[in-house]
């Protein structure tokens, strides 16, 4: 397991390549799944007060 | 064929059918990231010259493909949006700005880190590949940027179209300037006119990754397509059937 | 087609056909600014400014290097299979130097030829292989460079 982590002393290199990768890419899933309820809120406040 | 892509440039088909699709291509998605990661980071064996840290190469060379894949799509889908006004085209050009943004920095990112090691320096000013990446993110951020700050809506769709169009001189430039240029990246390593210069256990892992890449921008795609296409739409019935739950799209 | 969408077509095509033409242009114009290094046939050629900082790239020639026992002070050959220009370097090599390898040194060349370098950057090719296979290669064709792939050559030509 450590030799897995430490890369032949290449880890942090490594692992921070990947480990921003891993950020950026789930940032990129997340914030549109936030931007979907939001709108389902939106949309469905809109319509109670058309309904009013 | 004309007929199936009219019917899927109808939002409300393109709503139903990408719902209908999402799950599977995020199941697809997600396997081919854990496979080609036990890949790139168990099974291919090390370089002779770099040892471990060019494992780096599987999330680096699929992001800047990415960054570059997307960029055309992006341009291609702006110039169809300028000539047909198809809506779904539009809304397709604005969603893949900011995935594309995200895969050319984790391009730079990585491939600063993938460089000290290796190279030994985070940065090189002076090399073409290195500057046209960065000048591939400048682009993006100024179509989201331009898009943003225009108020007419349709008017700031047509002058991203035409910037995207314009900004895609870029890209023969990134792929080309390792070839004609002599820079201190390297030449491309898997390309369709030769054999790659890479072992089979270590290219493996890297179409893997690059499929999973290329899947996950789809999906992204897809979501928020389907987001901008929602709110766009909102007075319309068929959105209505959808926030109310009932019956069908 | 409706008259409006093909003539919004043809502009299109025109302004990619102009925007193009204008890139090859400016590409053209600018290559030698954009080139990164100079080959050791070009500053022997005189093409490299002198008594001013430039990078030269080249591989460096077998056994021709040289480290100094008491400091970080090192020498050595760098070449492009036709000219040949000695580098001096007082500072700590990259990781990936080493004989046969392909480098960019920056810094000036000396009244004697000598090129005082104060940064060298290691540059790899494009090949990546696991040891036993780069050692099997290597028992194969001994000595010399590994010319097995013609990339590794910095050369200007387009190699990759």
């Amino acid at each position: 397991m450590y030799e897995f982590l430490h890369m032949g002393g290449y880890g942090g290199y490594i692992w921070s390549a990947y480990g921003i990768t891993a950020i950026v890419l789930t940032l990129s899933i997340v914030l549109p799944i936030i931007q979907s309820r939001k709108n389902h809120k939106r949309i469905e406040h809109m319509l109670e007060q058309e309904q009013d | 064929m004309y007929r199936w892509f009219h019917q899927l440039g109808s939002p409300p088909t393109f709503y139903k059918w990408s719902g209908q699709w999402l799950p599977w291509l995020t199941f697809v998605c997600i396997t081919l990231f854990v496979v080609g990661l036990y890949g790139g980071l168990v099974y291919a064996p090390a370089d002779y010259l770099q040892k471990d840290s060019f494992r780096i190469i599987y999330v680096h060379v699929p992001a800047a493909w990415m960054s570059m894949f997307v960029y055309v799509v992006m341009a291609f889908s702006g110039a169809i949006a300028l000539i047909w006004h198809i809506k779904l085209s539009e809304i397709m050009m604005l969603s893949s700005a900011s995935i594309g943004a995200s895969f050319t920095f984790i391009a730079l990112i990585t491939g600063s880190i993938w460089g000290k090691p290796t190279w030994g320096t985070w940065w090189e000013w002076g090399d073409a590949r290195l500057l046209s990446e960065l000048l591939l993110l400048f682009l993006y951020i100024g179509i989201i940027g331009l898009y943003s700050a225009i108020e007419d809506k349709r008017k700031a769709a047509e002058a991203v179209s035409i910037l995207a169009l314009v900004g895609i001189v870029n890209i023969p430039i990134i792929h080309y300037s390792v070839i004609f240029l002599n820079t201190l990246h390297q030449g491309p390593t898997v390309s369709k006119f030769d054999s790659p210069s890479i072992e089979t256990s270590m290219l493996i892992p890297l179409l893997i990754m690059a499929l999973a890449f290329k899947l996950f921008y789809i999906i992204v795609l897809l979501m928020r397509s389907r987001n901008e296409l929602l709110w766009r739409e909102r007075r319309s019935q068929w959105v209505r059937n959808i926030i109310k739950g009932t019956g069908n799209v | 087609m409706h008259p409006a969408r093909a003539r919004r077509l043809k502009l299109v095509v025109i302004m990619l056909i102009g925007v193009f033409i204008a890139g090859g242009f400016a590409f053209l114009a600018f290559k030698e600014n954009l080139m990164l290094y100079f080959t050791p046939s070009e500053v022997a050629a005189g093409k490299a400014p002198t008594g001013q900082r430039f990078n030269i790239g080249g591989m460096v020639v077998d056994g021709s290097v040289i480290k100094s026992s008491q400091s970080v002070d090192v020498q050595f050959d760098v070449t492009d299979y036709d000219k040949t220009i000695r580098i001096k370097f007082a500072d700590i090599l990259p990781d990936l130097f080493r004989e046969g390898q392909a480098i960019i040194a920056k810094g000036k060349l000396n009244t004697e030829g000598v090129f005082i370098a104060d940064e060298v950057l290691a540059k790899h090719d494009e090949t990546y292989m696991p040891k036993e296979v780069a050692d099997s290669l290597k028992h194969k064709n001994k000595p010399g460079y590994d010319k097995t792939k013609p990339s590794p050559s910095p050369s200007p030509s387009p190699s990759p």
